[in-house]
């Protein structure tokens, strides 16, 4: 188990580090960092002028070196002007340029700074992902029950109209991508032409105080989508444990079917849920993005968008680094546990 | 002009429907009457799901087709006084004279008719999401076949880059391969020359280990493919304007608008990795029995067994899961869309208009629920439809 645990942490270490060198080079190709030295200068930049000044940045030297110095393996990059002033990757704006450190990566805790919100990168993601972390609490906290309930009802006698109907139920939520059932959400319960004001079609008021009106449509607009793909598949497990011989005994010995249910079936059934719901997690990553676009609920999704919009360099890499970290987490949990729920299987 | 209820509108939509009620239903008819020499597809007919999800999919499919019969307005034509009117609001004094005489689903914000804008964005979806899912699907086939039955390190390898694509947040690989300033460099022109080779190599590896010993039916057959697929690939990637074009404006026969072909090849991008995933687990699961022994002790080449013994046996869950990926690629065009990246704002596709109609969502819903509703049934219809595929490909 050990040496399982030290492959996969190995392999998800050199996953990590090749995503972030994709976005890393995507974002610093030419176009994108012209672009940003016109939007950091003027707009009428000359050739020259966003020449000398990406070389005053460092972003002209080769992607290696740049991406080495991002990740704080190699000495930060420093630059000398004419007039022998020196200003640097590690030197902040009122340090002298012999005190600053060589390193500054995000090995070293500096995760840049963001030209858009004009502050450390750092701040802002953790800021945000707080905000974030919130609307996911809400979401798993609704959208997990509901879909073992709706599963385990399903799947307790497979075939019977209840089945049917449940099944259909949770087809049609995974027929509903957010976009569609925000937007069908908002038109019905938060819209003039309707007349039901019930809630707010905006969150924005969610992000001081959360209360019932701001926060409902939100969470419930990515349970949704995701509740459906959950309830297909702890359907599929039920199904599959309500043939087995010990059901089968069981019944025979005269247990009552709730019984059956609550105590034997159950507990087998759960096994592969588990590990869906924790692979489910890079997709609420993507819900979440256009939830709170949609809702203008400024947490980590949002910020995401707002730093790719721009080509915010070190903001963007920020979140991609969070958002590849949680797929990893996720996939590594979902593994681990699923070993450990599961004495069938050993790894050596 | 008095303004029509809800009751007329409905009947209004329901007759210009016509064309496809008309061809829905011979084709109902006929498939049910000869549903016992169909084979899988007339086994769907014994399925009420099945039917119900086929006839989702079918509405927008002959919608797609009978499109300009159906649509009430032009597009993209604005008629003045007309912006975000409520439904079933008659033409105001300004519309010319021979036009229909109401916006039956409303006015979107710029004064366009929202039904006529839905309409025509089935063409759009139905165009590129099936055609994107059938390339995922020979990039995942041509990939997965090989990784499953030879393992080893390029089991490994590829493996590795898949589950590389799928750690990837997808809206993230969008916002930077869509970004016009990534456009400019040209990278998704040369992600197309890649990824669009892969239907030809599996067209040429498919005839050639076929057709192995029979040397001039295997010549022709590999040539034709060559022909017109290799003429067809470089018209595709050859683009006035990008970094790859080298084909002379006489040979280059078609261009396809650059908006276009950028969503298209992401959404490939994204599809195929999770393709080749389920294509290796069913050859790791096929590989082990005897026909395959079989194929190798009478000394069949590898890509023969490949394609001609696994492959064959793998199409059940292959076909269901294709239905299923073309209703998750409707989802993710609809994702690009609600990005505004990619497509021109002005595209009718139901992404970029329910984008456009979100802004002023809690005034005036209309323009954005009517291609909300739209995606949804044709996802619904496709996902319904692999639901009933299953049940009865399971039944035997």
């Amino acid at each position: 188990m050990g040496r399982f645990i030290l492959r996969r942490l190995g392999v998800m270490l050199l996953t990590a580090l090749c995503l972030t060198f994709i976005v890393f080079w995507l974002t610093n190709l030419y176009p994108n960092l012209e672009k940003l030295a016109k939007t950091q200068g003027n707009f009428r930049m000359s050739d020259e002028a966003v020449t000398s000044f990406l070389t005053r940045e460092g972003y002209l030297q080769p992607l290696p070196v740049k991406y080495g110095q991002w990740l704080g393996v190699l000495p930060g990059h420093t630059f000398t002007d004419d007039e022998g002033k020196t200003t640097g990757k590690c030197i902040g704006r009122e340090m002298a340029p012999e005190d600053a450190p060589r390193f500054c990566g995000v090995l070293q805790g500096d995760w840049g700074a963001s030209t858009v919100f004009k502050d450390d990168a750092a701040n802002i993601i953790f800021k945000r992902l707080g905000l974030t972390g919130w609307l996911m609490l809400a979401v798993m906290c609704v959208m997990v029950p509901a879909a073992l309930i709706l599963g385990v009802l399903a799947g307790m006698r497979e075939g019977s109209r209840t089945d049917r109907t449940l099944s259909t139920v949770s087809i049609a939520s995974t027929a509903t991508p957010e976009y569609v059932s925000g937007v069908i959400f908002i038109a019905i319960f938060a819209s003039s032409a309707f007349g039901l004001k019930w809630f707010k079609g905006s969150a924005t008021s969610a992000m001081d105080d959360i209360t019932w009106a701001n926060f409902t449509l939100p969470v419930v607009t990515i349970a949704l989508y995701g509740m459906g793909y959950i309830a297909r598949m702890t359907r599929a497990s039920m199904t599959e444990v309500m043939t087995a011989q010990y059901i089968r005994t069981a019944r025979l010995k005269g247990v009552s079917f709730p019984n059956i249910v609550m105590k034997h079936a159950l507990r087998n059934a759960l096994i592969a849920p588990f590990t869906v719901i924790m692979l489910q997690f890079p997709w609420l990553l993507n819900g979440v993005v256009i939830v709170e676009t949609l809702f203008n609920y400024k947490g980590f999704g949002w910020v995401l968008v707002q730093a790719a919009g721009n080509n915010d360099i070190d903001l963007l890499l920020g979140c991609s680094v969070v958002a590849v970290f949680v797929v990893l987490v996720t996939q590594l949990i979902s593994d681990i546990g699923y070993v450990f729920l599961n004495p069938r299987i050993r790894i050596a | 002009m008095d303004p029509l209820s809800w009751g007329e509108i409905l009947v209004q939509i329901f007759i210009r429907f016509t064309p496809v009620w008309i061809a829905l239903l011979t084709l109902f008819v006929v498939s049910i009457f000869y549903k016992r020499k169909l084979g899988l597809y007339g086994k769907l007919f014994d399925s009420p799901i099945g039917m119900v999800g086929f006839a989702l999919v079918m509405f927008w499919v002959f919608t797609a087709i009978f499109a300009d019969l159906i649509m009430t307005h032009d597009p993209l034509f604005q008629v003045s006084g007309m912006k975000n009117k409520v439904p079933g609001t008659p033409m105001s004094s300004t519309a010319e004279e021979g036009m229909f005489t109401h916006y039956l689903l409303g006015g979107d914000n710029l004064a366009r008719d929202v039904f006529s804008r839905m309409v025509l964005g089935s063409r759009v979806v139905l165009l590129i999401a099936p055609l994107a899912t059938l390339f995922a699907f020979m990039v995942g086939i041509t990939l997965g076949l090989p990784a499953g039955y030879y393992g080893g390190t390029l089991d490994t390898v590829l493996s590795f880059l898949a589950n590389l694509v799928l750690a990837f947040p997808v809206i993230l690989l969008f916002y930077l391969l869509v970004t016009p300033e990534i456009v400019l460099t040209g990278l998704p022109t040369f992600m197309a020359m890649f990824l669009f080779v892969f239907p030809l190599v599996f067209l040429v590896i498919l005839f050639n280990s076929r057709y192995f010993t029979q040397t001039t039916k295997r010549n022709v057959l590999v040539a034709t493919v060559l022909i017109v697929g290799g003429s067809l690939y470089l018209s595709t990637i050859s683009q006035p304007g990008t970094p790859v074009n080298f084909l002379p404006p006489g040979l280059d026969m078609f261009n396809i608008e650059s908006g276009i072909l950028i969503v298209f090849v992401s959404v490939v991008f994204v599809n195929s990795p999770t393709v080749f995933r389920i294509v290796r687990g069913l050859v790791l699961d096929i590989k082990t029995r005897d026909y395959v022994a079989a194929g190798q002790t009478r000394g069949e080449g590898p890509w023969y067994i490949m394609l001609w013994e696994i492959l064959p046996n793998a199409r059940g869950p292959l076909i269901v899961d294709f239905c299923l990926r073309i209703g998750y690629t409707t989802i993710l065009l609809g994702t690009l869309g609600f990005f505004g990246l990619g497509l021109s704002s002005e595209s009718p596709d139901w992404g970029s208009t329910i984008n456009a109609g979100r802004r002023l969502l809690s005034v005036f819903p209309h323009p954005a629920i009517a291609p909300a509703l739209a995606l949804m049934s044709l996802v619904l219809g496709l996902n319904l439809l692999a639901d009933g595929l299953r049940e009865e490909s399971l039944k035997d």
